[in-house]
């Protein structure tokens, strides 16, 4: 109890400093730009910005698309998070995308954004996200910005260290943050943590056609917390770090009990070792459950499978697999430079910054230059894997993104500062304020092995009086630093939505060229498309009653329909006809309990309406798209259950006739 | 060439919407200098020398017409008009979004049609008799990203439309 109390005082010191700076630093913020920062961040009216900066959404659940340096907001793309917008999570077409093996979540946590990679460098495919609180890793292709593939991860809890990918996403990670029990014993006592608890990293395949996920096999690990990770690159490539904490296997009051320990560790996993296990069938086949959704493109529709089989590997007895790396006092980001031979990592609660050496690793590991083992995993020396420490950074590091140049950028939540040193000779080299209390930080690239190091960006924590006030509830602030030169220049203020944690950043280029205009309606293979007004119609199967409709402005067709019934139930399915980029249609219904539906050109998107009441029911476009957008809607007449009136629907006087 | 170029005497506004009875846009009409839809004609006089030159803004500037009807390209043309011309557009001379297809090509060069199917939003920015026409539709006619070979299959449909056997 004494050594709790004296942690907690440590605790309360390091936040009365941060407030005490924080004040300090208000009064400064407005000098601390130079003159001609606006020139810099001026993106002319239609001109583009140089970057794409994907940012998680932290508790929204989305991924936020900004361009930089504008800070303008391009895009918010509805990932774990039911988006009212345009009928995500709501409609008939993508509401499999949220199911789990709970049934239907409409919500999670999204905290970390990793863009797809080749040899090392960002090929603009996609960006995976993770959902942290209902496990999950989200993919999301970039010529759409939709969200195409999401795959929950069995034997696990609070998806935290994920999701990092290896250098030609040949796997994306997941980590739990929470250990739990797993197998059939788990209605357990919480204290018997030590005993009964355990983690898991999963590696996740990707298909290089067509980027489809498959978790290839789990690792069961010692029930600690796992944080983040990173994957080696160049010569690394092939092992996976992992930060993990509550070493201390704490079950209750962790912000003092997993800080008891002088050091926690970085788990290494050589994961090509992993595989020739893997292959020499050293894996044993799991009963779980997890659901696996996947959006098409052609059908416009997603589907959801339910899984019942994982693969895990238990390193106990497999040699080689993983290791342990102390370091100090709670470990937050892990980070590998681009070189791959330097893993940093970053002790919340610590004084220096570890900066750990590939090579000596692979040396201390043929040496068997281990202090002993932790539940049966090798821990190595410290000093062996360490190649040196930055003295006296700041306080409270987090993260670290690299500029390629051989500098690498530390981010301090507590000492709220983007810290620039040297990896070579772990020098300081340059400070700069954050407004305020920085989580992750971002340069473009900045975590593969081409960094393209124009900026950084800072995602804080607390904005504060950074803006207009807003009542209670703020916008979370980023700020971008201009790096081109020695010294970081703070350079733009942008707000941005939900909570950031990590984000990347890569040339619009990569990503313009490829981005998709519209849907080709002749590839369109929904089963209720209507190619076309011939293809119009309303068809009743006893209580069901299917609109097969089209848009183009600015119609519906059919936009009369009658004879429908209470106690049916309509589906709207409704085709775009339009094939040209920006003009999209909305579809909304007097009463509906769900929400619109956006349908791109070409799409087909449905909207399930139960009519509760007899009367006339409009419906209309809800999307600007001409001068007579106004004119754009419909009637549905809803009779008495009971009533014999036959199903009819159209749109002007008569379809007129086609000829010849 | 000129033997493919059908013709009538009423020519800048021939693509336009408003040569049915229900014309809301009456006064634009008549402070134009050719529209005349009393004149509308159903024969196909010879294109004279100013239609001649109206082939639009596009990389069309040739379009070689069989005499006769290709059959199997209007039925292929009659594919792609259902699926995405047929919502704005009728067969008969009646305007629904835009102007109604009978006459169209008497009334335009095939160049033209070619262009506007193709080229619609430069057209429609450029091209003094599309832009009169906008100023009566008020719907700029939606790109519907017609590749050649379906602006050419749809203009077959036209020529089939318009009596061409
Ligand atoms: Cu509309």
């Amino acid at each position: 109890m004494k050594t709790s109390i004296k942690y907690l005082l440590v605790i309360t010191t390091v936040i009365a400093m941060a407030f005490l700076l924080k004040s300090c630093k208000t009064k400064n913020a407005a000098q601390a730009i130079s003159g001609d920062a606006a020139q810099e961040v001026y993106v002319a009216p239609g001109k583009y910005d140089e970057f794409y900066n994907f940012v998680s959404g932290g508790f929204n659940g989305q991924m936020g698309v900004y361009g930089l340096p504008s800070g303008r907001l391009l895009r918010i793309i509805p990932v774990f998070t039911q988006s009212a917008e345009s009928g995500y999570g709501f409609n008939e077409n993508t509401s499999p995308m949220l199911n789990t093996s709970h049934g239907f979540v409409p919500w999670d946590d999204l905290h970390h954004t990793e863009l797809s990679q080749t040899n090392g460098e960002i090929d603009g495919r996609w960006v995976f996200g993770n959902g942290n609180n209902t496990p999950r890793i989200a993919r999301i292709n970039l010529a759409t910005f939709r969200t195409d593939e999401i795959i929950e991860i069995p034997n696990s809890a609070g998806n935290h260290s994920s999701p990092f990918i290896t250098e030609n996403t040949e796997y994306v990670i997941a980590g739990t943050r929470f250990s739990i029990p797993m197998g059939k014993e788990r209605d357990v006592p919480i204290n018997t943590y030590k005993k009964n608890f355990h983690g898991t990293v999963s590696f996740i395949s990707v298909d290089q056609t067509n980027g489809r996920m498959k978790i290839a096999f789990q690792l069961l690990l010692p029930g600690v917390n796992f944080d983040l990770s990173h994957a080696g690159k160049g010569p690394s490539h092939g092992w996976f770090f992992f930060s993990c904490y509550n070493t201390e296997q704490a079950n209750t009051l962790l912000e003092v009990n997993a800080s008891q320990k002088d050091k926690d560790f970085i788990m290494a996993v050589n994961w090509k070792k992993a595989e020739e296990y893997l292959k020499a069938g050293k894996g044993r086949v799991e009963k779980v459950q997890y659901a696996h959704n996947v959006y098409s493109d052609e059908t416009h529709m997603a589907t959801s499978t339910i899984e019942n089989e994982v693969t895990v590997l238990d390193p106990t007895g497999l040699e080689g697999i993983v290791y342990f790396i102390p370091c100090p006092k709670s470990p937050h980001g892990c980070d590998v430079d681009p070189t791959g031979e330097y893993i940093v990592g970053s002790g919340k609660l610590a004084a220096v910054i570890p900066v750990f050496s590939f090579t000596k690793m692979m040396d201390a590991i043929a040496k068997k230059d281990f202090i002993g083992n932790y539940d049966s995993i090798p821990v190595l020396k410290y000093e062996s894997v360490l190649y040196g420490e930055v003295k006296k950074p700041g306080l409270g590091p987090l993260h670290t993104e690299f500029d390629g140049k051989g500098n690498a950028y530390t981010s301090f939540f507590v000492s709220s500062e983007i810290v620039k040193w040297n990896i070579k000779d772990l020098t300081v080299l340059d400070r700069a304020p954050t407004y305020y209390s920085i989580g992750h930080l971002c340069i473009p690239g900045g975590d593969s092995r081409k960094p393209n190091p124009k900026y950084v960006i800072a995602y804080n924590k607390i904005t504060k009086d950074r803006y207009l006030p807003t009542g209670p509830e703020l916008a979370q602030s980023a700020q971008l630093y201009d790096i081109s030169g020695d010294k970081m220049r703070l350079i733009l203020d942008f707000p941005t939505v939900g909570e950031p944690h990590y984000a990347q950043a890569v040339a619009a280029d990569v990503i313009s060229k490829n981005s998709v205009k519209f849907f080709k309606i002749e590839e369109n293979k929904n089963p209720f498309v209507a190619k076309g007004e011939k293809e119009a119609r309303v068809e009743r199967k006893g209580n069901r009653i299917d609109v097969y409709a089209t848009a183009i402005r600015s119609h519906f067709v059919p936009d009369n329909i009658e004879g429908v019934r209470l106690g049916d139930e309509v589906y709207f399915h409704v085709t775009n006809l339009e094939q040209d980029w920006d003009v999209p249609h909305g579809f909304a219904i007097k009463g509906a309990n769900t929400a619109e539906i956006l349908i791109m050109p070409g799409e087909t998107q449905t909207l399930k309406f139960v009519p509760d009441q007899v009367g006339i029911v409009p419906f209309y476009c809800t999307d600007f798209c001409s001068a007579l957008h106004q004119e754009m809607q419909g009637y549905m007449r809803v009779s008495p259950a009971g009533s014999t009136l036959p199903i009819s629907f159209s749109t002007g006087q008569q379809a007129p006739p086609l000829n010849p | 060439m000129k033997k493919y170029l059908l013709a009538i005497s009423v020519l800048a506004f021939a693509f336009s919407c408003s040569n049915d009875s229900q014309n809301s846009n009456a006064d634009q009409n008549e402070s134009g200098d050719t529209y005349q839809p009393e004149n509308k004609t159903t024969d196909h006089p010879e294109l004279n020398d100013e239609a001649e030159n109206k082939r639009g803004i596009g990389k069309f500037t040739h379009v070689d017409l069989p005499a006769t009807l290709d059959v199997p390209l209007a039925t292929a043309g009659k594919t792609v008009f259902e699926l995405k011309c047929y919502s704005c557009h009728k067969l008969t001379d009646e305007r629904l979004v835009g102007p109604g297809w009978k006459g169209v090509t008497t009334r335009r060069a095939p160049e033209w049609i070619m262009n506007f199917a193709t080229n619609t939003d430069e057209m429609l920015n450029k091209d003094a008799a599309a832009q009169a026409m906008l100023e009566t539709c008020l719907i700029r006619m939606p790109n519907q990203n017609l590749n050649d070979d379906d602006a050419r299959k749809v203009l077959e449909f036209m020529r089939q439309n318009d009596g061409v056997k």
